[in-house]
């Protein structure tokens, strides 16, 4: 392990905030909560964005979940979409500006709960479009809800005693859905726990983006992020909590890469 | 001038095409089915995009994201898909985007539906609504430079009548004014500076943090009042004398006009008045053809919504009376035994004698 000479003083300058700042993120607060995932894969997209040469291209269709007010930051061209159905905006979006990059940002209560058929479709269709799914298995916005991605024994606000598979039902894999449809290129799923998972999911960012740029169908990034508010635990579980309960049932990986089916870890 | 013989769904379609329609989506539903065909057709050939969506609610999305790069973008359904889309229609005029939808309907049963809005917020679009093919095609081109001169939703109130009647008419392209600049359609240019453009139905701006849902409802509040005494139309016929005038609206009232005039050269001191926007409802003109008649009978073929308008537009006046009634025919699609001059003349005759009468005592 390399240690740190303090002794004198370091061969670069120290670096400002904005000097790291991707260029498509606005400098200022957010009003998500500390601990919360959703802002560094929102940094990790921009970030790719930007490296891609790409910012000048690229428009959003947002949805309605806790992201939503990252819009005020978010510094790119977007429509703010209704709530499940932001994937049919981004096509048409698509349809009539097609060297654009358009990508769509929705929670899992957007995207597998109220607006599933959008994404199906959209994904069918072979749109192309990035879209992707901040997963925390809630509604962190309206307080902790359980949504169609809870896993089995999760705790939400209407799951008191843990989702229990005979009365809530199960929960669904949007990237098993996903992964089988003809007009899908790209599907992978990441998490932001650590800083190697960060690297990972700019990295099937930067792919998913190729694909859209090469035209090569849909493709979709699920990022698994931490809510600690909505999980009604202390920041620093968070990871843990995440790394614990979700990741065995949504499993890590690129599922499908230039339209051919991969199993991780296979 | 050159006339050809077209059915109406054609007509509509073409006619768009024509007035710049460059995206269209939609869901099949008799009797929009017909204008979702054309479009599918005709709009590849022009350069424009054609979406057989997979649902209403898809359909209006899709409209929604090709209006905000700034394409003319049309959709449309029939009263039920209309029923699907309201979400997104309240939420596209509050981003005050120009979408221009074709509304197929089954009868007259979707006044109330088209004129107050029909979803959740304060809100109205512009409801064109024709007689006949020859005035749709005017109203498509209407339309969409009403929509975007106001950056308001447009609505072409037509139905299964206007849809499958054959009529001789004008199609020969019309010289298009250039579309207003739309400063506020995405493009990615300003991505990056700190003020990309945010389309959105609550008044957000880049770097403004924090909403102001007060003024921005306030402000779009003003605009419709401006539309309100801006865009009102009507078509009147005999009302300076009349003593009995029969109001109706769409394609019905092409049946009305004809009794009217039948009757007025018959000697009859009777009128006609069409609201040809629904919304804005031409209230002071209507007010003011309807001066000195005793009664005004609403001929619509539904449990009686216009005459609501017509009432509030009359501030009592003259009493309004519903003339017209529920009448459909067994497929739903609302051409039913009421349309038909007789039946109308026989209600015009018997209404009229019964107001000159009174009159007369
Ligand atoms: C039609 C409609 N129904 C319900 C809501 C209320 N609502 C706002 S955000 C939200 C859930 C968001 O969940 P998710 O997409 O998972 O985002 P998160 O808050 O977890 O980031 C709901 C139900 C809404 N905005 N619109
Ligand atoms: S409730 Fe959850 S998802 Fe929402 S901001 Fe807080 S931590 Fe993030
Ligand atoms: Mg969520």
């Amino acid at each position: 392990m390399s240690v740190i000479d303090t002794t004198r003083p370091p061969s670069e300058p120290a670096r400002q905030k904005w000097d790291t700042r991707p260029k498509l993120l606005i400098d200022g607060d957010h009003d998500l909560c500390p601990g919360c995932g959703e802002p560094i894969a929102l940094r990790c997209m921009l970030e790719v964005i930007d490296e891609m040469g790409l910012s000048q291209s690229a428009i959003g269709a947002v949805g309605i979940g806790c992201y939503t007010a990252l819009t005020s930051l978010l510094d790119t061209d977007m429509v703010q979409c209704l709530h499940g159905r932001a994937p049919s905006v981004a096509t048409g979006i698509k349809r009539m500006r097609p060297q654009s990059l358009v990508y769509t940002m929705q929670g899992d209560g957007d995207m597998v709960n109220e607006g599933l058929q959008e994404i199906i479709h959209s994904a069918a269709r072979g749109e192309s479009i990035t879209c992707l799914l901040l997963n925390n298995g809630v509604f962190g916005e309206t307080g902790g809800h359980m949504t169609a991605t809870t896993v089995i024994g999760q705790r939400t606000k209407n799951t008191l005693e843990g989702r229990d598979a005979a009365y809530h039902g199960h929960p669904i894999s949007m990237t098993d859905l996903l992964t089988p449809l003809g007009g899908v290129g790209y599907v992978a799923r990441s998490t932001v726990t650590t800083a190697r998972d960060i690297q990972r999911t700019r990295r099937y960012f930067r792919k998913a983006f190729e694909t859209q740029v090469a035209g090569k169908g849909l493709s979709f990034v699920e990022v698994l992020t931490m809510c600690p508010t909505g999980w009604f635990l202390p920041v620093q579980e968070g990871p843990s909590y995440l790394n614990e309960t979700m990741s065995p049932v949504f499993r890590i990986g690129e599922f499908k890469v230039d339209g051919q089916i991969f199993t991780p870890g296979a | 001038m050159s006339r050809e013989f077209v059915e109406g769904a054609e007509a509509l379609a073409r006619a768009a095409i024509d007035a710049g329609c460059r995206f269209f989506a939609g869901y099949p539903m008799t009797p929009f089915t017909e204008v979702l065909d054309h479009m599918a057709e005709k709009l590849p050939a022009a350069g424009g995009v054609c979406i057989n969506a997979e649902s209403e609610l898809e359909a209006v999305g899709m409209a929604w994201g090709a209006l905000a790069t700034g394409a003319r973008a049309a959709t449309g359904s029939v009263g039920q898909g209309l029923s699907l889309m309201q979400e997104s229609f309240s939420e596209i005029t509050r981003a005050e985007l120009p979408l221009v939808v074709f509304n197929m309907a089954r009868g007259q049963s979707d006044y109330f539906q088209s004129t107050r809005g029909g979803g959740h917020g304060d809100y109205y679009h512009i409801i064109l609504c024709p007689i006949d093919i020859h005035e749709a095609i005017d109203h498509v081109h209407l339309a969409f430079d009403l929509a975007d001169h106001w950056r308001n939703p447009v609505q072409i109130y037509g139905d299964y009548l206007l849809g499958h009647t054959w009529e001789s008419v004008d199609l020969s392209p019309r010289p298009s004014a250039p579309l207003p600049p739309k400063h506020w359609a995405l493009d990615g240019s300003l991505n990056g500076t700190g003020r990309a453009r945010n389309i959105n139905s609550l008044g957000m701006t880049k770097g403004a943090k924090g909403i102001d849902p007060e003024s921005f409802w306030n402000r779009l509040q003003g605009k419709f009042r401006r539309i309100q005494s801006a865009e009102a139309r009507i078509e009147t016929e005999f009302t300076e004398d009349a003593l009995y005038i029969a109001a109706a609206f769409g394609t019905a009232a092409k049946f009305v006009r004809h009794v009217v005039r039948e009757m007025r050269r018959e000697g009859y001191r009777i009128g006609y008045v069409r609201p040809i926007t629904l919304w804005p409802f031409p209230a002071d003109a209507f007010k003011q053809a309807a001066r000195g008649v005793r009664e005004v009978g609403v001929f619509e073929l539904n449990g009686g919504q216009m005459i609501e308008d017509v009432r509030l537009s009359l501030l009592g006046d003259a009493p309004a009376v519903s003339i017209g009634g529920i009448s459909s025919d067994t497929s739903g699609f609302g051409v039913g035994s009421l349309l038909n001059t007789a039946r109308i003349r026989e209600i015009l005759e018997r209404n009229y004698a019964r107001v000159a009468a009174r009159r007369a005592a």
